[in-house]
């Protein structure tokens, strides 16, 4: 596999569209949270027009801040996946920047799709969804230009416990993605918020089971101890936050005429911190298949130690 | 590992299939199969009452305009959000229909329109009534822009913007629906109900819980009283030819 030089300008670039991306999600957390994913009626343009900036009051300054992030993000995105077929030599990595375009464009025609067909719960889930997504996606391409990744070889440990530490990482991805697919349906009225609740104490199972096993191995390296240590910092502040979201907008909020300061604070909160959990696990989940080996490869490397001390 | 993927996925499709909705209250009215009959003007009767609130109404919560300053400065004033408007145990924006009609009569879609008014950054009325196919005329005369989006559950959904005392926007409903939300995105406050029904029978309580409703062909009807918050109730009662009849009350 061609390894590539550490390019100092595109990897700075990448970060600024993952922190620009985080922005974008917070910016759609707060459409939702002001009830004003409608205040521009048409798309793709905004009143009948592509370029002019309308009357920024109202909804309309968040749906249409919204909408002027989100083409801010998806021209950088065309930038980053040319700049990085260009100069990335890793096969997979230009092939990561094409996907990553493909992400933003669907992202976008989902947004359309949630304006054009009146917020239906399944459209604006499978937006909020996508978002999370492509956050993880460039957090992944920033870490992959990083330069410890690409000056650091992996620390090829072996592991030995059952399930593995690869396993119980890739668990965590998905079960944070499946958790955050049901909160949003849930904000979108599509589903109760039973099925969010149940799912949210197996994420926190499963994370605390990863991380205090990741953590309590000293011997991991710290690429692998970091995102775990951030993973349980994240899982304590996500659960204060869904605790405040649930009492400000479905106990206290329920029949609130407008959206009040707390629960727009709490909600938004809610996202863009359930956004960072889903990226570090990913991280995690990447650093863990790079410097863990797999379970079969350790099994033989033993056999082989063990015929040549025989 | 692979056995778990599929399980999880399956999961949470089963789980975001248990839609959260609620389905609306029957608006039928006589069954559509049903001939139509003329009606005979000469034999029809009407039906006044009013609907009491024994509950205590929350007290009006003020609404904060500073979202959009052409709101807080309109010459209206405050705003106030008040879902059980109920005065001295009356209760106003109840929509009274007839559900069941023992007939199916060959009447007219009302020419005049329904008018509802953005003013003062609120819908005045708050909640409307018109026939299937009637014209409803949604005015802005606020100094800035709403959005208009319609929520209906058995008409099909629209969402349009209105600029600032623009032309109005002309509508119509061509199923029968209750309670059909309206509100604007822009203000999120802004909310108000459309009542569809199939026939012209039906009447919204003004502020003191007052309604009346004329035109009724001689028979046995169910009539339904529907609050936004309130829920539903229904009486059955029958009318004679020519018949005034008053007292039709109903209470919360």
């Amino acid at each position: 596999m061609p390894q590539s030089a550490y390019n100092a300008a595109l990897h700075r670039f990448t970060k600024l569209l993952a922190g620009l991306t985080f922005l974008l999600i917070a910016a759609g957390a707060l459409v939702t949270s002001n009830d004003a994913g409608l205040a521009v009626p048409d798309w793709p343009t905004s009143f009948g027009s592509l370029w002019r900036i309308p009357h920024m009051v109202g909804g309309v300054k968040f749906e249409h801040g919204h909408r002027m992030l989100a083409e801010l993000v998806g021209l950088l995105t065309i930038v980053l996946a040319i700049w990085t077929w260009r100069s990335d030599s890793r096969r997979w990595m230009k092939w990561l920047g094409v996907i990553a375009l493909g992400t933003v464009i669907a992202q976008g025609v989902l947004g359309g799709m949630t304006v054009l067909f009146f917020l239906p719960w399944w459209i604006s889930s499978a937006h909020a969804t996508l978002a999370q997504s492509f956050f993880c996606i460039v957090v992944s391409m920033a870490l992959f230009s990083s330069r410890l990744w690409l000056e650091t070889p992996p620390a090829n440990f072996a592991e030995h416990s059952s399930p593995s530490l690869r396993t119980l990482s890739l668990l965590c991805v998905l079960s944070i993605l499946v958790q955050l697919m049901l909160g949003a349906a849930f904000r979108h009225s599509g589903i109760k918020l039973l099925p969010h609740l149940f799912s949210a104490a197996v994420v926190t199972v499963l994370l605390i089971w990863t991380a205090s096993r990741a953590l309590t191995n000293h011997s991991l390296p710290t690429a692998v101890r970091r995102p775990a240590n951030a993973l349980l910092g994240l899982l304590i502040v996500q659960l204060c936050l869904g605790l405040a979201a649930y009492l400000t907008r479905v106990q206290w909020g329920a029949d609130a005429v407008q959206p009040q300061l707390a629960m727009v604070l709490s909600t938004v909160s809610h996202v863009i911190v359930g956004a960072l959990l889903l990226a570090t696990s990913v991280v995690l989940a990447i650093e863990v298949r790079r410097h863990i080996l797999p379970v079969a490869a350790t099994a033989s490397d033993e056999a082989l130690d063990k015929a040549v001390t025989a | 590992m692979m056995r778990i993927v599929p399980l999880v996925l399956a999961a949470g499709i089963i789980l975001s299939g248990c839609n959260g909705n609620q389905s609306s209250s029957s608006p039928a009215a006589g069954s559509p199969s049903q001939p139509k009959v003329a009606i005979d003007q000469s034999t029809t009767s009407s039906i006044s009452g009013t609907v009491h609130f024994a509950g205590t109404a929350p007290v009006p919560v003020k609404i904060d305009m500073g979202f959009d300053p052409a709101c807080a400065m309109s010459p209206r004033g405050e705003n106030f959000s008040s879902p059980i408007a109920a005065k001295e145990g009356k209760l106003a924006n109840v929509y009274v229909y007839v559900k069941k009609s023992p007939v199916i009569g060959d009447w007219a879609v009302p020419k005049e329109h329904v008018v509802v008014d953005q003013v003062g950054c609120r819908y005045e009325p708050h909640v409307v009534a018109t026939m299937v196919g009637q014209t409803v005329e949604f005015r802005n005369s606020d100094n800035t822009e709403h959005n208009i989006h319609a929520m209906p559950s058995e008409n099909p959904g629209w969402n349009e913007s209105q600029a600032p005392k623009s032309q109005a926007i002309l509508k119509h409903f061509d199923a029968p629906e209750v309670m059909l939300p309206v509100k604007c995105n822009q203000h999120p406050w802004m909310k108000m109900y459309v009542n569809v029904a199939a026939n012209p029978l039906f009447a919204v309580t003004d502020a003191s819980g007052h309604f009346e409703i004329k035109g009724l062909p001689p028979g046995e009807y169910t009539l339904a009283a529907v609050h936004e918050k309130l829920g539903e109730k229904t009486m059955t009662l029958k009318v004679t030819p020519k018949e005034q009849k008053s007292g039709v009350d109903f209470s919360f």
